[in-house]
């Protein structure tokens, strides 16, 4: 059996878990294992048909009273107590917060080894060959993973989700984890919804991103009142966010978020591969800067060598120009 | 307040990365090296508590006799005592590096008494295994929440924040001892002094012999992926290009 960890928060599953899913059936396939998934809440076993169409033939449906809110240990504990007494060759998740903090556990626990965020897997014996991605995504690294069952999580955005050539119509079964003292202390005691006023980097179709090169705070004002006009977003680099110009929830790249806009308009932004990692997702790349040498510049689709302070004000001014009734 | 953090030498490369002739590592002959930013801002994080609360920040790395300049950078950030748990500089595994950290944890502690916070960054900045931090604080039995981006410490318990996909936070509250591991923008490192460069310089630094016990995944080779390449096109060079953009901006679509 090959078991899947289902990424949920309150009954909505995390986009990646379907890719962890397509991922886990292809080394079903190959090893002709059944697909398992398990999904940890109390509050139902999810969408039946939904993992029907993944290819999951099996649903543990992992329950507790005291499973109300996310708790890693309690997640890792039921997961560990499946694998000792049903044995899968192998338990994957997707490579999110979520995911890869409880199969770490679960390999704590379990004393084996686990692989983050893998791309691609071979089942060979003794030990799985697997290539996975190192640098937040600037570097791959081929490994070898033993240990029964094998423990990996999958990069997120990495690999395409694809609904099974045949449905199934999995069985559910049942499991109340017998958990422990120490298992309840890890867990979600409160929560702070978000504040939804500002279009969110991660889903803008638009992202102005500012450098070293805007040259302090005011300086962003601009690249606002352009996001404004475009209904985007402001990004910046790490050299921006350590001088303290914006907060840390607007840094681009491998620390930062990683965006995926129609148009990722880079000012003054020298292009390291940190930075980059971060704005990849980008459709189209329009560089703004000083230097035709910049490795930003060699990675966009268009790029303008001169002042930002000078392009940006004029790209403002035309916009305006022609659509004198637009927003901002 | 007893705080120890742990933190990776790791290599700063700049646009491209080069690998050595055998693919095993990452040619550094002529790059900086760093530790990751998570890493850094749990340094802080760790300064701040014992600004706070009294007591003592020890910083921990694992790695070749090199890492004592990423222990020296630490040290002149405000961290009291470091230690270096001395390799060849060869890959460790996630698990062989989480066994000799909490080795090392457990000698420090049987010395001068427990730590009340064990820090680590969310992921090292370059293996990412998501996962050191966890196995240390397994071994030593101790909570630990992941991925916090706000810390308060009061009478005995951490609550921290973590940011949900999408927007808004989850709290997590534990008694301490316990463990955490940090994500960058918790808070802004602050620039050492000159006279924190000073101490630091002349600080000693606590060797220790660490024990290899292999346990995986193991590092075969390391590969480049290959980036899309695209033709720059040079629009122009200075606000005489503004029309140029905007007709790229309206044939996109992203024009209100
Ligand atoms: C482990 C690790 C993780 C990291 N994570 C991240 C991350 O998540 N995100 C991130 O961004 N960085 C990250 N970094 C830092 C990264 O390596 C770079 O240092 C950083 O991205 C540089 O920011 P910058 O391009 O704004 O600054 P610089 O490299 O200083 O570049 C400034 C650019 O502005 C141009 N310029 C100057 N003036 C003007 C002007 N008037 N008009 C137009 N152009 C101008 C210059 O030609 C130059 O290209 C990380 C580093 C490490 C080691
Ligand atoms: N060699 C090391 N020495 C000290 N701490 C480490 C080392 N490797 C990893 N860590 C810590 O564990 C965290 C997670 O690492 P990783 O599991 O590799 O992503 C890092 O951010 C560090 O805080």
């Amino acid at each position: 059996m090959i078991l899947t960890l289902v990424d949920h928060d309150r009954g909505q599953v995390a986009r990646n878990t379907w890719e962890a899913l397509t991922f886990a059936r292809g080394l079903a396939e190959r090893l002709q294992a059944p697909l398992a998934a398990m999904v940890v809440d109390p509050g139902g076993p999810g969408p039946l048909d939904v993992w029907g169409r993944y290819g999951v033939s099996q649903v543990i449906h992992v329950t507790h009273p005291e499973l109300d809110e996310y708790a890693p240990d309690a997640w890792a504990r039921a997961l560990e107590e499946w694998i000792r007494t049903q044995g899968p060759v192998a338990a994957i998740a997707p490579g999110t917060p979520r995911g890869n903090e409880v199969l770490a556990r679960a390999g704590a626990r379990l004393g084996l080894p686990m692989a983050a965020n893998v791309v691609q897997v071979e089942p060979a014996e003794p030990a799985y060959r697997l290539t996975r991605v190192r640098w937040g995504g600037s570097l791959l690294e081929e490994a070898e993973l033993a240990g029964e069952p094998r423990l990996m999580t999958v990069a997120p955005n990495m690999v395409e989700a694809r609904p099974a050539s045949q449905a199934t119509e999995p069985p559910v079964h049942v499991h109340t984890p017998d958990l422990q003292e120490a298992e309840r202390t890890v867990k979600v005691v409160d929560r702070v919804e978000a504040a939804r006023d500002r279009v969110s980097l991660v889903d803008a179709r638009v992202v102005v991103g500012g450098g070293r090169g805007v040259g302090s705070a005011e300086g962003f004002r601009v690249l606002e009142e352009l996001a404004e006009l475009l209904g985007g977003a402001v990004g910046c680099s790490r050299a921006v966010t350590n001088e303290g110009w914006r907060p840390h929830s607007d840094q681009i790249g491998q620390t930062g978020t990683r965006i995926a806009p129609e148009i990722y308009i880079a000012c003054g932004i020298s292009g390291a591969i940190q930075h980059y990692v971060g704005c990849k997702g980008a459709k189209r790349i329009l560089a703004i800067n000083t230097d035709p040498e910049a490795a930003m510049v060699a990675k966009a689709d268009w790029a303008v060598i001169a002042d930002l302070h000078q392009v940006v004000p004029a790209v403002i001014q035309e916009i305006r120009r022609r659509h004198p009734n637009g927003q901002g | 307040m007893r705080v120890l953090v742990c933190v990776k030498r790791v290599p700063a490369p700049g646009e491209r990365i080069v690998l050595t002739p055998d693919q095993r590592a990452m040619e550094t002959r002529f790059l900086g090296f760093a530790v990751s930013p998570h890493e850094e801002c749990a340094v802080e994080e760790a300064i701040r508590l014992v600004e706070q609360h009294g007591g003592s920040a020890t910083v921990l790395t694992l790695g070749p006799p090199e890492a004592e300049e990423q222990l020296r950078d630490a040290l002149a950030m405000g961290v009291d005592r470091a230690v270096l748990l001395e390799t060849d500089g060869s890959d460790w595994d996630p698990m062989a590096t989480a066994r000799a950290l909490a080795q090392a944890v457990q000698a420090l502690e049987a010395q001068d008494g427990p730590f009340d916070l064990l820090l680590f960054g969310n992921e090292s900045a370059d293996s990412g295994g998501y996962q050191v931090g966890i196995r240390v604080a397994h071994a030593l039995a101790r909570p630990i929440v992941t991925g916090i981006k706000d810390l308060a410490v009061e009478a005995g318990v951490a609550t921290a924040k973590r940011p949900l996909h999408g927007g808004g936070w989850e709290i997590y509250r534990v008694p301490l001892p316990a463990a955490l591991t940090v994500l960058e923008g918790i808070n802004l490192p602050r620039y050492p002094s000159l006279r924190g460069r000073l101490r630091a310089r002349k600080a000693p630094i606590h060797r220790m012999a660490p024990k290899f016990e292999p346990g995986g995944p193991t590092l075969v080779r390391l590969v480049v992926p290959e980036e899309r390449r695209t033709e720059t096109e040079i629009l122009g060079h200075g606000p005489e290009v503004a029309p140029k953009v905007v007709d790229i901006l309206e044939q996109l679509g992203v024009l209100p």
